[in-house]
């Protein structure tokens, strides 16, 4: 017993469609939470409950209105086929822009604790050095923050490997394209497979697990989020 | 109306209602939706008994059912499922019969893109087909059955998206994010014609037929309410309904 191919490349498809989101969400990610830390704008709130929204919203809320949005009749899939790309749904680029949306806070959360943390003095100090703003970030800011972007890379990418109401909802089950892992999983335990699918979920739980553990051991303070 | 002719079978109903009243709690294969919410309130006004379904795919029904879900009713989207439940012990024998006979369609949200010899298939120049999952629902097993007849089988598959079940597989197809979608004629069917869209409805001949089996399950045993919806869906009422929504019986 043990994996079948299917099984491999559902594993392999996860990890690409997790390490393709959580670089993408640090760069959309970072811009974001320097915003939410320094302004003192009236769109805080509202951008900052934005970026929380998947916290709280179920899957099919979100799958729901990817779905239709992206589809050939929604603004987004409009937008989309005058580009020439055709529609999202079904698509492993579809995936990545669902779990960039729905990873989102997991990343900007933590970089946003860690801007603020950092406080107004160390770049002052910068600025009286005559640094520029762009000097000041990569050489006082994310050295500073480093802590805060390791949490984030973690939990983008295990939240991204745990996803599975909005890739069920947009993907199709498509093997090797939207067939990750978790949809594996319940297409194993559905056909009453069960022993497959304790090999993949016990996995999944000992990765998991892995994971965090690694995260809370090597980085106290990731421990705020 | 004259109010003494209304209050009789108000009196009737509400009697039957409080005197003998039980309930059956029903899991039904989710391409039944529709004719058995039709069915269930017919079923209330005629036996005062109530019938509640839940709905979703046969798969998973089984396993909640195997793991100790309290349904006392299971109106299955295949004949295995109920086959192997009677096996082990989990649903009466005696109960099990079939409800319906199940009609494959090929299906599309834009009016005029299917035609009466599924043509769009052989040109093959849509991006996606929805089906559902072939090895979770007995509609997704029958559609590969026809497209494998057909000799299409191995052109097409690259343009698989695959449904959970039979529900969602529409729903790909309803969105339009899947052009073509092969569905239960029951899910497209309103009042005995294609509601909107256009289709090409599957002879019965090209695929092993869809036989949907009804049984009492355990829990169900001796509770008035099953035994009557059991015999209820063998009357003509609700065959007329099942009819009208496409399937055979």
């Amino acid at each position: 017993m043990g994996f079948s191919d299917a099984d491999l490349a559902a594993i392999w498809l996860t990890l690409r469609l997790a390490g393709v989101t959580t670089a993408l969400l640090l760069l959309v990610g970072t811009p974001i939470a320097w915003w939410l830390a320094r302004t003192r704008s009236g769109w805080k709130g509202p951008v900052g409950a934005v970026v929380a929204l998947p916290l709280v919203l179920p899957p099919t809320v979100i799958g729901f209105y990817l779905l239709v949005s992206m589809g050939p009749n929604g603004p987004v899939g409009q937008f989309t086929q005058s580009l020439g790309l055709g529609v999202l749904p079904f698509t492993f680029a579809g995936l990545v822009v669902a779990s960039v949306f729905y990873s989102l806070p997991f990343v900007v959360q933590p970089l946003q604790n860690a801007f603020e943390a950092i406080g107004e003095r160390p770049l002052e100090a910068a600025a009286t050095l005559r640094a520029s703003p762009l000097d000041t970030f990569f050489s006082v800011v994310l050295p500073l923050a480093r802590p805060g972007y390791l949490t984030a890379s973690v939990l983008g990418f295990a939240h991204t490997v745990g996803e599975f109401g909005v890739v069920l909802m947009i993907g199709g089950n498509i093997p090797g394209v939207t067939r990750v892992v978790s949809v594996q999983i319940y297409d194993h335990v559905e056909a009453l497979e069960y022993a497959e699918a304790h090999w993949l979920a016990a996995t999944m739980l000992a990765f998991s697990f892995l994971v965090l553990l690694a995260l809370y051991t090597l980085n106290p303070t990731g421990r705020r989020r | 109306m004259h109010p003494n002719r209304l209050i009789a079978p108000v009196l009737t109903l509400l009697f039957s209602v409080s005197a003998h009243a039980a309930e059956v709690s029903v899991a039904v294969a989710a391409n039944f939706t529709a004719p058995m919410n039709a069915i269930a309130a017919e079923f209330t006004k005629d036996t005062g008994h109530i019938a509640k379904p839940a709905f979703g795919a046969t798969g998973k029904f089984y396993a909640q059912i195997k793991n100790g879900a309290p349904f006392q009713m299971l109106l299955s989207a295949d004949d295995e499922t109920p086959a192997r439940l009677v096996q082990e012990g989990l649903a009466d024998p005696a109960s099990r019969f079939t409800y319906a006979i199940g009609t494959l369609v090929l299906w599309s949200a834009q009016p005029g893109y299917v035609d009466a010899q599924a043509s769009v298939l052989k040109k093959n120049q849509f991006n996606k087909l929805a089906l559902a999952n072939p090895k979770l629902a007995p509609y997704g097993k029958a559609a590969v059955e026809v497209l494998t007849g057909m000799g299409l089988i191995d052109a097409v598959t690259p343009k698989f998206v695959q449904g959970e079940n039979i529900a969602q597989t529409f729903q790909f197809a309803s969105t339009g994010n899947a052009e073509l979608g092969f569905v239960a004629l029951s899910q497209v069917m309103k009042d005995g014609k294609i509601a909107n869209g256009s289709a090409w409805i599957v002879p019965a001949k090209l695929h092993t037929p869809i036989r949907q089996d009804a049984v009492i399950l355990a829990a169900g045993k001796g509770n008035a309410a099953a035994e009557a919806l059991m015999k209820y869906l063998k009357g003509d009422k609700a065959k007329a309904i099942i009819n009208s929504y496409g399937y055979e019986i």
